[in-house]
Parts: C-alpha cells; sequence; structure tokens
C-alpha cells in the first residue's frame, strides 16, 4: 500500500501541506483561538494521513480535509460539552460600538462580531463569502443540505449586521451617502493587513 | 451553479471583511510543528 520505493506513484498525502495554511484558517473561524486551532489542524492532519484510502483522487481534498477538520472539531467539543459553557449558544452583549461615520466597520469589531456566530454560520460564512465555495461545495464539506447552508449563510450574515450595530436604515443612509466612494474603488479592499 | 451575490453594500462589506479575516491567517507564516509532524508520520510509514 505504500509504495516508498516507488517515488514515481504520486502520493496524495504530499498535497496535505499545500492546504495547511487554508486549514488554520479554517480552524481559526471554527475554534477562534490559535493555538487550538492549530491542534485542531494537527489532528486532522493525522485522521487523513491514516484515511487517505479514502480520499478519492481527484476530487477536491481541501474540502475532504475541511470536512475531517469540522467533524474533529465537533466531535471534540460534544466531549467537552459539560466542562465548557456553550458560548456558541449564549450571544454576549452586543456591541456597543458603531461603525464609523462613513459606514466602515473596523476589522476589529468585525472579528467580535463573527466571533459571537454560532459555529455552524461561522463556517458556512468562511466557506461561500471567504474562501470562494459554491453551496454545493460548502454543503458537501460541512455534510448538510444546500438550502442549510444557504440559511446559515443569511442567517450568520443577518446576525452580523445586528450585532455589528448596522440597521436597515443606515443602510439606506449608507446608499445615499458612499455607495458611490464604495462603487468607485474608495473601499479600501486592497490595504494590506501589517 | 450560481452563487447569490451579496445584495446590499452591507452584504458586500461583510464579504470583503471574511476575505480580510481569512488573509490575515492565510498569509502567516505556517508554524514548524507541520512540517515536523508530516515528516514523522512519513517516516513511520516508511519504518513500517
Amino acid at each position: 500500500m505504500s509504495p516508498s520505493d516507488d517515488s514515481k506513484i504520486a502520493d496524495p498525502r504530499d498535497e496535505i501541506v499545500s492546504h495547511l495554511p487554508a486549514m488554520r484558517a479554517f480552524a481559526l473561524s471554527l475554534c477562534r483561538d490559535g493555538s487550538v486551532a492549530d491542534d485542531l489542524v494537527q489532528d486532522a492532519i493525522v485522521k487523513a494521513w491514516k484515511n487517505i484510502e479514502k480520499f478519492n483522487a481527484g476530487t477536491n481534498m481541501r474540502a475532504w480535509l475541511f470536512t475531517i477538520l469540522r467533524n474533529t472539531f465537533y466531535s471534540n467539543r460534544r466531549k467537552a460539552k459539560r466542562e465548557v459553557a456553550d458560548v456558541d449558544g449564549q450571544m454576549a452583549a452586543t456591541l456597543s460600538q458603531k461603525p464609523d461615520h462613513d459606514g466602515r466597520m473596523a476589522l476589529s469589531d468585525f472579528e467580535v462580531g463573527f466571533s459571537k456566530l454560532t459555529s455552524e454560520q461561522r463556517e458556512a460564512l468562511m466557506l461561500v463569502g471567504a474562501m470562494g465555495f459554491s453551496y454545493e461545495e460548502a454543503a458537501e464539506t460541512c455534510e448538510v443540505a444546500v438550502g442549510t447552508i444557504k440559511s446559515r449563510v443569511n442567517r450568520g450574515r443577518l446576525r452580523l449586521i445586528e450585532l455589528l450595530g448596522l440597521s436597515e436604515d443606515e443602510e439606506l443612509e449608507l446608499t445615499d451617502k458612499s455607495t458611490m466612494a464604495v462603487v468607485n474603488g474608495s473601499f479600501p479592499v486592497k490595504r494590506h493587513i501589517a | 451553479m450560481q452563487r447569490d451575490q451579496p445584495r446590499s453594500s452591507l452584504e458586500r462589506q461583510i464579504e470583503e471583511n471574511l476575505r480580510k479575516v481569512y488573509q490575515k491567517t492565510v498569509e502567516e507564516e505556517v508554524p514548524d510543528r507541520f512540517a515536523d509532524l508530516l515528516r514523522k508520520l512519513k517516516e513511520q510509514d516508511g519504518a513500517k
């Protein structure tokens, strides 16, 4: 099974290393604590390594690794449920800070808001919103129906809007005052995070 | 299959921020422990 002397046969496990940055980012969106996230990535790598024969060559390895990672996360969390309060279930006090006058959200506020979503909403938003997974790919990764992913993305978005103190009224106001700036590209998309 | 486009400027801002949060971690250097781990796993296989 493991032809260590035949280097001509590509081992899909050699691909794992190229997914490490994405795995760490995905893990961080689940656990919100860097060292816990890295432990999770480590566990997922070991599982992936030992179960590589279950990976269908030619399919999306990143999605497969993410599935292992999130299953590990949820199974760990179930085990820890008795010791740890259900932080995901209880929303801490809403953010008091309003967005800047121009309606722009500061990233730190955003991250705080994001951390208050449920892990299911966070992973759905991360996959679809940040990593460009299709709803179908995200559904497969999370092993749920496509409609479930769509609903998690939508609820996550709405919750963020609520947590960040952005209202429909402000949205209208925002549209009037600064949408043109956004449309015209002065939105600081390209700004690098130091 | 087409993905829903974020409909409002708020939703666009959310997507933008999500990408920044993601990008921030992705651009970090991967800690050495992972290279070590992969090397160990490979060695274990070789030793079988």
